[in-house]
This record gives structure tokens, sequence and C-alpha cells, in this order.
């Protein structure tokens, strides 16, 4: 067994905000299938806030739990707020993680900043919202 | 809660009757083998009575069997030794795609001292073909070494017709018989070899025990020099208890052989037959038939393996994976690659390997707790979101 922190077992066995969003306003999708780990971020806006969040993720423990905590971290904040959220911030709140998993299961907020940025270019776009 | 544990390839139990035989050699009888007084004769024959017992298991004689301290040195030892004590007639050495690291990495540091090492594919089901190793074999190969059985995919390769094609051209050919010496029968003769490895730990033996057995007349050359324990051939003063353990579980391996199969088979069966029966997208790695008779193994598609082996252990239930997220290295296992499966399904990998005390409860128990975990982790994976849309055309 990796060795896990109590938060990322906690994240891991009972991941928050797992699922799809229907007519997501902003879709972000990171890694492939080589490297382990992929994941899917949905988010819902509202007055430039991220009113909900939901994740998708195939990957190992880590990458579970990573997810979790990013859509945690993240519901609620603007999107400015929200685009400060980095692997760092969310490796330091799951209390480390395993330094061999850092860099490969760490894409939470890598794909949460895909989802927001494609919220703001279809925002651009269409002028939606 | 139940435990069960289903990982008898990467630890085995030691046997009480094991521990027993050792106990004397941790205690009283702690002489060194070398030496020529009373206590160095009660270690000594220990030592020789362990050479037999392990003889006896594979068919060899006592004198052609070297101890080492694990399967691993045994594959080093052999590779290397071999391949250098033949160097002046060659410097080209055959290897499968599916050999155990310590094969294959020592392949790898042969290229480093000048040698040049061919790799031969192998099938979906990872059998090496014997025309493949003929295509493969030069004037100047001096060494072939092959596995008895993949450790990872329980398949058996067909030695008997790989040696075949070594022999007439007096080729030395090492097998890696770690997965099955002690697990099946094994026997130098038929198996046509020159050199093979085994290790207790697979057998219900202690831990960092092994042995290479050298047909008598192959020329090998040590890797450890210093004294002439083990003939010159492995210098260092002998681990007696360890060794008396592995002679004894030898020992044991070679009579209750016939009963453990028979009894393991049914229930790996089982786990091959109903585990894919009770979910869908789930392919069995390895041999359909030709297997080692406790190994079932697996690739559960839209999941991966580490996921699924931490859920497992949250149920009292040890297995292993061949993912990339298992492994310290981060690469899916080079096994199911080399077998063709994509990287995708390779993460998915499953392992279960039964040994001496699983029982019929422990297989209904895996059978039961597997699905709901599967599901659990699939209503997580965009890749089974993705299925589910496209293919299933529903939810």
């Amino acid at each position: 067994m990796p060795v896990y922190s109590k938060k990322v077992m906690d994240h891991f066995t009972n991941p928050r905000n797992v699922g799809e969003i229907e007519n997501p306003d902003g879709v972000g999708e990171v890694g492939n299938p080589v490297c382990g780990d992929m994941m899917t971020f949905y988010i819902k806006v509202k007055d430039n806030r991220l009113e909900d969040v939901k994740f998708k993720t195939f990957g190992c423990g880590a990458a579970i739990a990573v997810s979790s905590m990013v859509s945690e971290m993240a519901k609620g904040k603007t999107l400015e707020e929200a685009m400060k959220i980095t692997p760092r911030s969310v490796a330091d709140e799951l209390e480390g993680l395993p330094k061999q998993k850092f860099h490969c299961s760490n894409l939470g907020a890598q794909a949460l900043n895909k989802a927001i940025e494609n919220y703001l270019s279809k925002k651009k776009k269409g002028g939606k919202k | 809660m139940r435990k069960v544990y289903l990982d008898n390839a990467a630890a085995t139990p030691l046997l009480p009757e094991v521990r027993e035989a050792m106990m004397p050699y941790l205690g009283d009888i702690f002489g060194n083998p070398s030496s020529l007084h009373d206590w160095g004769d009660g270690a000594r024959e220990a030592l020789e009575s362990a050479r037999k017992q392990v003889a006896a298991l594979i068919g060899a004689n006592a004198d052609e069997i070297i101890f080492t301290g694990s399967g691993t040195e045994s594959n080093n030892f052999a590779v290397k030794g071999l391949a250098l004590a033949q160097q002046n007639k060659g410097k080209h050495v055959v290897i499968s795609a599916i050999e155990h690291f310590s094969v294959l990495h020592s392949a790898r540091t042969l290229e480093k001292w000048g040698f040049e090492v061919s790799e031969i594919a192998v099938d979906k089901y990872g059998v090496v073909n014997p025309d493949d190793l003929l295509r493969s074999l030069r004037k100047d190969t001096v060494l072939v070494s092959i596995m008895h059985a993949n450790g990872e995919v329980g398949t058996i390769e067909p030695i008997e017709e790989l040696t075949r094609m070594t022999r007439e051209r007096n080729i030395p050919f090492h097998t890696d018989a770690v997965a099955t010496a002690g697990t099946i029968p094994v026997n130098v003769a038929e198996l046509g070899v020159d050199a093979l490895s085994m290790a207790g730990n697979q057998f219900y033996g202690p831990k960092g025990t092994g042995a290479l057995w050298v047909r008598k007349g192959v020329r090998i050359m040590p890797l450890l020099d210093g004294g002439i324990q083990e003939e010159g051939r492995r210098a260092g003063t002998e681990n007696i208890p360890a060794i008396v353990g592995l002679g004894k579980a030898a020992e044991l391996a070679r009579v209750q052989m016939a009963d453990r199969m028979k009894r393991l088979a049914p229930l790996r069966n089982r786990l091959l037959k109903e585990l894919p029966g009770g979910i869908e997208r789930v392919v069995v790695t390895g041999h359909p038939e030709n297997r080692l008779p406790g190994h079932a193994s697996f690739c559960v598609e839209f999941i991966e393996g580490e996921s699924m082996l931490m859920l497992l252990n949250s149920k009292g239930i040890a297995v292993s994976s061949g993912s990339a997220c298992t492994s310290r290295a981060l690469k899916a296992s080079h096994v199911l690659i080399a077998m063709g499966l994509s990287h995708e399904i390779a993460q998915g990998s499953i392992l279960f390997t039964l040994g001496i005390d699983n029982i019929s409860e422990d297989i209904d128990y895996v059978l039961e707790a597997m699905p709901p975990i599967v599901d659990r982790l699939r209503q997580m994976s965009p890749l089974y979101a993705k299925f589910s849309k496209t293919v299933k055309g529903g939810k």
C-alpha cells in the first residue's frame, strides 16, 4: 500500500462531488492512460462563482483523492480565486502526497483550470452570461 | 472482518515444519560449515542434507546445486555468470520480452559490457514460439534465458520444445523457474535445460533463500569472489538456518505437490470463470489452460489497479497489480505490454495468487466483494462514462 495520509485515504474512500453536470458551463480534461491517470472536471458558473463542481477520474488512489479535494476547494470560489489553486496547494490540503505521485496524479488543479478556461472562451465567443 | 490473502506470488507464509527445522540452527548449532572441528560438522551436515532435498525437488544431482540469497541472485548469477564464462565463443544472448527484471536488467548490464541481447516477442497469451527462438539464434549466441512460467500472468512456457532448438547447437539454456519450482513438477532432465533458478519464498520456505542449478560440465563465472564455499562458485559464509528452511520446504513441496495442485486448481478455476462472469469487460490475462495452478490474473477495463487493490484491502483481501500506478517506476507492466495489451487496459491489471491456506469460502468472499468495488470505481471513471454513452447507447 502506498503511504497515503489520512486525508488522502478519506478523500479516496469517500470522494466528494463525483459525477457529471448536465449542460455544464465548462469542461476540462487532462491526462492520458499511458501515464496512468485521466481526469474530467465539469463546472457550473453563476455570478462569476463556481456554483457547482463535479469530476470523473480514472486512476490511482492519489488521483481520486486529488480530484475530490480540488472539487471541494473550488466550490463556491470566484473564478479568479479558483484559478489560484495549484498542485502544491492541493497536496498541502491533502497533508502531503507520496513523492512519485506528486507529478503523475496531481492533475486536478490543471483540469479545473481547463474547465474555467473553457467557460471563459465560450463566454467570449457566444456572449452568453 | 474476514482476511483473505491472495498474494502468494509476493510472499508465502512459512510452514510450521520449516520453522521447526530451522530453529536448532538459530540456537545451539551455530558453527561455520567450513570449520574442521565438531561445531563445523553439524552445520556442514545440515548444508549437505539441504542440498540433497533441493536437488531431489528438480531431479538433479546434489553437487550441481549452488545456494544463493534469492531468486534474483540466482538469475543474476546465471545470466551474467554463464555469458561471461562463454564470452570467448561469442557475445550474443537471447531472452524473452517477459522475463523478470532480474533477468531483463542483468541482460541490460551485459549490453553495457559489450554483449548483444535479442529479446523474443511473445503471443497474446505470453507464450514464446520455438520458431521465434530458432530465428534469433546466431553463430555467436552463447546463452538463452527463458522463464519456465511468468509470475505475473501465470503462463507456462514450452521449455522442452525451446531447449530442442539450443541443444543441437550446444548453446547453454537457463530457465528462471522461480514461479514453478516447488509449485508444479520441475525436472531438469525433462526440461532439457543447463541451468535453473529457484527461490524458497515461493513455496513456503524462508525469504532470502534461493538456489541455482548448473548442469555438470557447464562453465559459470562466479559473481562473488572470496573463499571456496559452494565449490568456489559463491563465496561467503552460508546462511545455514535459511538453507535448512529451503531444504525442508523443498522436501515438503515434493511430497505434497500433487495434493496442493489438486486443491488449488479448482479454486483458481472458479475465479477465472466466475469473476469475468459477474463483471462485464474483464479479460483474463495469460494462457487460459497452460498456467500456474494457483494463478488468476485479469485486466478490468475502465479502472485502475491500485485503486482496486486499496478498496480490496479495505475489505481484508490482499492482491497485487501490474498497473503503472502500482509500480515505483510508474510504468505499466512490461509483460502485459509485450502481450499486446494497450496501456489503458494494462492499467486495470489485477492479480490473485492463491496459496495452500485458501479455502472455497475465500473465493466466495472475493467474488462477492469485487463487483461493488469495480462498479464504484467505474461510476467515477470518465472512460466508463464514454463507453456507456457510445457502446451501450444509454446512461
